[in-house]
């Protein structure tokens, strides 16, 4: 089975973010760059389900810039097979990312897609669900487990007051919860055999899509801060403030 | 301009408050926008459910009926959904950033080629709205072009909508479904139920962390203080990972955000994380054995102590509180 894991560089989830005074953005010198947490977990899933059917592909894709390409060899560290790099400078929405996307599906025909629920920057937690409306495909978000029998799959989904389980054929897109998975590390054998794996740039302009925006960030604002309070000295006392002072208890 | 159309997302014949804040952002919107509010119910024999959505000041509530529509699944509810956008005119199209409301609004958004701001907290008068990123580090002000655009609100960043004096009519609309595109089955809902208060509900809220050390300590430590407190539980990401509680009880950035009277962190360290799905609680609380540890600077009252002597302490101070 072809399985495609779209992937995004973000900053490293232990960074502190700066945003710029002028309301561009967030500073990025000192910032580490890696693989969107979900996205790694979607990554493993992939080479598991590769691994347990003892056939198949796993395909990287990433939309981003010309260095983003070292966050596409970790992940073929990690075991993918290839990856593709669809190369990109202007701000994309969520809806362009996710026709992109069904562009490569287009082409690639995976039978299944597997993205992380959501980037940990701009936590929009949309492409997913828009790209299997695009393709007309099932959707499983926030997936927590994956089966796979023949043509059918089924998914476990955490969702709010317990697990879901739905089931649908394929091909279909999943998205990834934390608990799906705990992604392996590259290996060094594994680092040395992604050297020579095939990483394909293609230009954003050569895909022939209107990719226009139609969501603008127009600032980035810092958040108000919130002020710490003081620190007590006993159960009594904190018992005695929230009961008095707060009024909650 | 159209209309603003309210996706109304129900639980057991009951809508929660997240959707009554899904309506009343719908209704704020509606107000700044100079146009109605109409809210749609999605299901099958929905009379009962139609007449409960009235009664929060939209002006019409619809009904769309389909056996389709019997268990929530993204693919049938998107096509229903974007079929009414389609009918009614609608300009915007809002729910609250439940589980449900993540799964079917981007869905909806790419069926009508529409642009989508997820888990906004303010609505502009222009239409633009702000929305957290980065784990709530930034505020984005975020402006959508299009005939349509879809939105979903941050449950603790909008009130419920209160009760309305006067009913809203009632349309029952049969929906629009192509049944042979649908390929989702729902098989089945495991559901933990739970006498507490629900998590993005409740006044206050106790959460755990991995100071807990064990699901069994969240039982016979932690869950009297809950208990006797009258409060929800939550839980951290590492918490949960581990197995102590089930996963519906994280709080943060890929979790739930709260924002209670009172949130009391236990043994949790204060990952950003973590604050992303809390630090807009009203009055905050930390127990933690470390007084280095980042959650003591957002807490208005910190405690440097063991949980496994505070909180059976505390537990005891508030039940002879409650007696008095
Ligand atoms: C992609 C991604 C998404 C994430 N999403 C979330 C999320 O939504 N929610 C979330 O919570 N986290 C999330 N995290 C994880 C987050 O980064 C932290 O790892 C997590 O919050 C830590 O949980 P904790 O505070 O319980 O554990 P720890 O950081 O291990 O802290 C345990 C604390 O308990 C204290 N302690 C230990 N024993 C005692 C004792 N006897 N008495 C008192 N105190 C004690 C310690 O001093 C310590 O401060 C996410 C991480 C990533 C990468
Ligand atoms: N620029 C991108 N290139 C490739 N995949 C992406 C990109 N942006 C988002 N994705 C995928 O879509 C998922 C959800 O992202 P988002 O909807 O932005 O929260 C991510 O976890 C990735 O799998």
């Amino acid at each position: 089975m072809k399985i495609l894991v779209p992937l995004k560089r973000v900053p490293d989830p232990a960074t502190t973010i700066r945003i710029l005074a002028d309301g561009t953005g967030i500073a990025t010198d000192n910032v580490k760059w890696v693989i969107n947490p979900f996205d790694e977990i979607a990554i493993e899933e992939a080479l598991r389900i590769k691994e347990r059917l003892k056939t198949g592909e796993v395909v990287l894709l990433t939309i981003g810039q010309s260095n983003w390409q070292e966050q596409l060899r970790t992940g073929l560290a990690m075991g993918a097979d290839r990856a593709k790099l669809v190369v990109n400078d202007q701000p994309l929405d969520t809806l362009a990312i996710a026709r992109v996307i069904a562009k490569i599906v287009a082409e690639e025909q995976p039978q299944l897609v597997i993205l992380g629920k959501q980037a940990i920057d701009d936590d929009s937690n949309q492409v997913g669900q828009m790209l299997a409306e695009l393709l007309g495909w099932p959707q499983a978000t926030f997936a927590s487990k994956v089966d796979i029998e023949g043509e059918r799959c089924t998914v476990i989904r955490e969702v709010d007051g317990g697990l879901e389980t739905v089931a649908f054929p394929l091909p279909a897109v999943i998205t990834t919860d934390l608990r799906l998975n705990e992604p392996r590390y590259a290996s060094l054998p594994g680092i040395m055999k992604a050297r020579k794996k095939e990483l394909k740039e293609i230009p954003i302009g050569s895909l022939g899509l209107d990719l226009t925006p139609k969501l603008k960030i127009k600032e980035l604002k810092a958040p108000p801060k919130r002020q710490a309070g003081r620190k007590v000295g006993s159960v009594e006392e904190l018992v005695k403030l929230l009961h008095e002072e707060a009024k909650l208890i | 301009m159209g209309d603003v159309l309210v996706f109304a997302e129900y639980q057991h014949e009951h809508f929660p408050k997240s959707t009554l804040v899904a309506i009343n952002a719908g209704l704020e919107m509606a107000r700044k926008r100079g146009v109605q509010c109409v809210v749609a119910v999605l299901g099958e024999n929905l009379d009962a459910l139609a007449q409960k959505a009235a009664r929060y000041g939209a002006a019409k509530v619809i009904a769309l009926e389909h056996p389709a529509l019997k268990n929530y699944l993204a693919d049938a509810h998107a096509q229903a959904l974007a079929n009414l956008v389609k009918t009614i005119g609608a300009e915007y199209v809002m729910a609250t950033a439940t589980a449900r409301g993540k799964d079917l609004m981007p869905r909806l958004a790419a069926r009508l080629e529409a642009p989508m701001a997820s888990d906004i907290i303010t609505i502009n008068d222009d239409g633009s709205v702000i929305r957290p990123m980065y784990a709530g580090n930034g505020m984005a002000l975020v402006e959508m072009d299009g005939p349509v655009k879809v939105i979903t609100v941050r449950s603790t960043a909008f009130d419920a909508a209160p009760e309305s004096s006067s009913p809203s009519p009632v349309e029952k609309a049969a929906a629009n479904i192509d049944q042979a595109s649908l390929k989702m089955e729902f098989v089945g809902f495991n559901e933990i139920k739970s006498d507490r208060p629900q998590l993005t509900e409740a006044r206050i809220v106790i959460s755990g962390g991995r100071g807990l050390k064990s699901g069994e300590n969240f039982t016979t430590v932690l869950e009297p203080l809950v208990d006797v407190v009258g409060a929800a539980m939550g839980a951290s990401r590492a918490a949960v990972d581990a197995g102590f509680v089930p996963n519906d009880l994280q709080v943060g950035q890929t979790g739930k955000v709260v924002a209670p009277d009172l949130y009391i962190a236990v043994g949790i360290s204060g990952a950003i994380q973590h604050l992303a799905g809390m630090k807009d609680s009203k009055v905050i609380v930390a127990i933690n054995k470390d007084e280095e540890a980042p959650i003591f600077s957002v807490a208005d009252y910190g405690l440097v102590a063991d949980l496994f002597k505070a909180i059976p302490e505390m537990t005891e101070e508030v039940r002879k509180l409650k007696q008095a």
